[in-house]
């Protein structure tokens, strides 16, 4: 389980994004997180992927409440997440080849001798051709860019991936293209998904069950985590 | 086609850029297309597939590495021959106003929304002196939905829609003939979406002042405007065109007359907007393939990635990923009707002929 308990983040103390949010993704499961944008929800991705500590609250990961963030988190815990947001230009090294951009997990947790491997089999899974593999950021489009990024996510095979507006900026064919990586990674590994977006159509068609930001936000019992009737295939077991 | 005058009439519009060690990108050729008054052209297709380098072209912004062929008419004025003292003077603002892919980016930082108008009022318009630039600003404002007490702040302040409107109202000082929207919801939300461009098509729906420097040296000038606006399209008006640009197919969907589709530097498919989101549906191959990628239709992508346009191959450049390709996809087809496909799907009105 990916569980927020009662999770209050910002960046400044006493003025935080949102407050008391708590949200649970079971393993397996894909939950998409539906809310307009500057509403804070990238900062609950960002919180549920381990990179930002909250102010209040706990997040559980698999039974076992995080203390550490961002580089600071055990290496197993951090592994365990595959992360891709927006803007894949400003979360690529753009001094990195592809090959080198989708390798790079692998580099920081001494796993080079997988990288061939694994860079050209991703490379095929994301649709990307080889001779894009020894090209820079500025060489590629955004959306051959964010196939790559999407690559670098599943390079250390993780149990959680969370999916911050990954399609916002690309056209129909590349967002069904690359949620079909996704969709295909998640049936083979069984992984579960955060996927955080403004677009109800897609985060429908996508996930088993979509959550609206005003829903979590809102001062509530129990029931508000829930999706619409009928949609909801999270039966909680806390 | 509305059967109107075009505002903007495409000719054969070609852009290279030359790369070093003398390679050549053939970002767009051969576009063809017209944009009338009144009616709205979306331009759709994936990001590289050219429609941006299409935009700066009329815009007179290609970098010094371009050659351009072809025509670009608006009015008498080949925007393509132009010079860049003619763009500046003439075009940009005035005839051809820009609603920008990010506002934040086109607005400036560290002064107010008020004083970017009345700048903008007075560098395009004849309006002179404080209270009538402040009049004609908040005049400005109203149009583009922009509210009067934000004017005064700066675009930090301003949420992501007012952003977009105050970009808007800039776009609209001049009373342009065309409005070029250049991705204009790009990261917006969906509502915040609809709402851009219900306001772009407002704008193409209401004919605008004929030239108003010129209806300025005229005494009553501001009675026979406010007289034209409830006259409609009278000898003082001119409808507006908007050639909207953009990869958001709902967007298009929801304000376009006509959707042209580009692929690889090329407009593969021009047609009605009605027939292309609705039945028949589109013609052409890719633009099949870009509507069933949508996640309220089958969510499926086309195969493949598109071809480099430094790199582009003989024939036609969808043939990689085209299920209905043959032998005579060798051949670049050309644009006839609708589509430019060898094997187009069934239009319900020619199937007949083309069987
Ligand atoms: S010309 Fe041939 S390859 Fe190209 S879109 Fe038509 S059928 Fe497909």
């Amino acid at each position: 389980m990916l569980e927020l308990r009662t999770v209050t983040a910002g960046y400044t103390r006493g003025a935080p994004v949102f407050r008391d949010v708590t949200l649970t993704v079971a393993p397996g499961e894909a939950v998409g997180l539906l809310g307009p944008s500057g509403c804070g929800k990238s900062t609950l991705a960002r919180v549920a992927a381990l990179l930002h500590r909250p102010d209040a609250g706990t997040l559980v990961v698999d039974g076992t409440p995080v203390r550490q963030w961002r580089h600071r988190a055990p290496r197993e815990r951090r592994t365990a997440f595959g992360v891709v947001f927006q803007q894949a230009r400003l979360s690529a090294d753009p001094r990195l080849t592809l090959a080198d951009l989708i390798a790079e997990p692998l580099r920081a947790t001494g796993r080079r001798a997988d990288a061939a491997v694994r860079v050209a089999e991703l490379a095929a899974t994301a649709g990307l051709t080889t001779d894009l593999l020894t090209r820079r950021p500025h060489e590629v489009s955004d959306g051959q860019l964010q196939r790559a990024c999407v690559a670098r996510a599943l390079v250390l095979r993780p149990r959680w991936l969370v999916c911050d507006e990954m399609t916002a900026m690309l056209d129909a064919s590349t967002t069904a293209a690359l949620v079909r990586v996704v969709e295909d990674y998640r049936t083979a590994t069984g992984a579960g998904l955060l996927a955080v977006g403004h677009d109800r159509v897609l985060l429908d068609r996508w996930c088993d069950r979509t959550v609206e930001w005003d829903a979590l936000t809102r001062p509530r019992p129990e029931a508000a985590t829930s999706g619409p009737p009928g949609t909801n295939k999270d039966r909680r077991d806390n | 086609m509305t059967g109107r005058t075009p505002v903007l009439s495409v000719r054969g519009l070609s852009v290279r850029f030359l790369m070093p060690g003398g390679r050549g990108v053939a970002a767009v050729t051969d576009a063809h297309f017209d944009v009338a008054g009144g009616e709205c052209l979306a331009l759709i297709g994936e990001s590289g597939c050219g429609k941006s380098v299409l935009a700066s072209a009329l815009l007179g912004l290609l970098p010094g590495n371009a050659q351009t062929a072809g025509a670009a008419l608006l009015g008498d004025l080949d925007l393509l021959a132009a010079d860049e003292r003619t763009l500046a003077r003439t075009v940009r603002g005035r005839l051809v106003g820009l609603v920008p892919q990010s506002p934040a980016a086109h607005l400036t930082p560290v002064r107010t929304i008020r004083s970017q108008l009345e700048e903008t009022v007075a560098e395009l318009t004849g309006v002179r002196g404080r209270t009538a630039l402040r009049a004609a600003a908040e005049k400005a404002a109203a149009r583009a939905a922009f509210p009067a007490d934000h004017l005064d702040r700066h675009p930090h302040e301003l949420s992501g829609g007012l952003a977009q409107r105050a970009a808007t109202a800039l776009a609209l000082v001049g009373d342009a003939p065309l409005l070029l929207a250049d991705e204009p919801t790009t990261g917006l939300d969906r509502d915040l979406v609809d709402r851009t461009v219900d306001e772009l098509r407002r704008h193409v729906d209401t004919a605008h002042d004929v030239d108003k420097a010129d209806s300025a040296d005229k005494a009553d000038s501001a009675d026979d405007a406010d007289n034209a606006e409830n006259a409609g399209n009278t000898a003082g008006r001119r409808d507006r065109a908007l050639l909207m640009i953009t990869h958001d197919l709902a967007a298009a969907e929801r304000v376009a007359d006509r959707i042209a589709v580009m692929y690889a530097g090329r407009i593969v498919e021009l047609t009605r907007a009605a027939d292309f989101f609705g039945a028949p549906g589109p013609r052409h191959p890719y633009s099949r393939g870009l509507l069933d990628a949508l996640p309220d239709r089958a969510f499926t992508p086309i195969p493949g990635l598109p071809p480099e346009l430094g790199a582009l191959p003989g024939g036609c450049a969808f043939a990689a990923r085209c299920d209905r390709a043959s032998d005579a996809c060798a051949v670049q087809p050309p644009l006839t009707g609708t589509a430019a496909c060898h094997h187009p799907h069934a239009a319900l009105t020619e199937a007949a002929d083309r069987a």
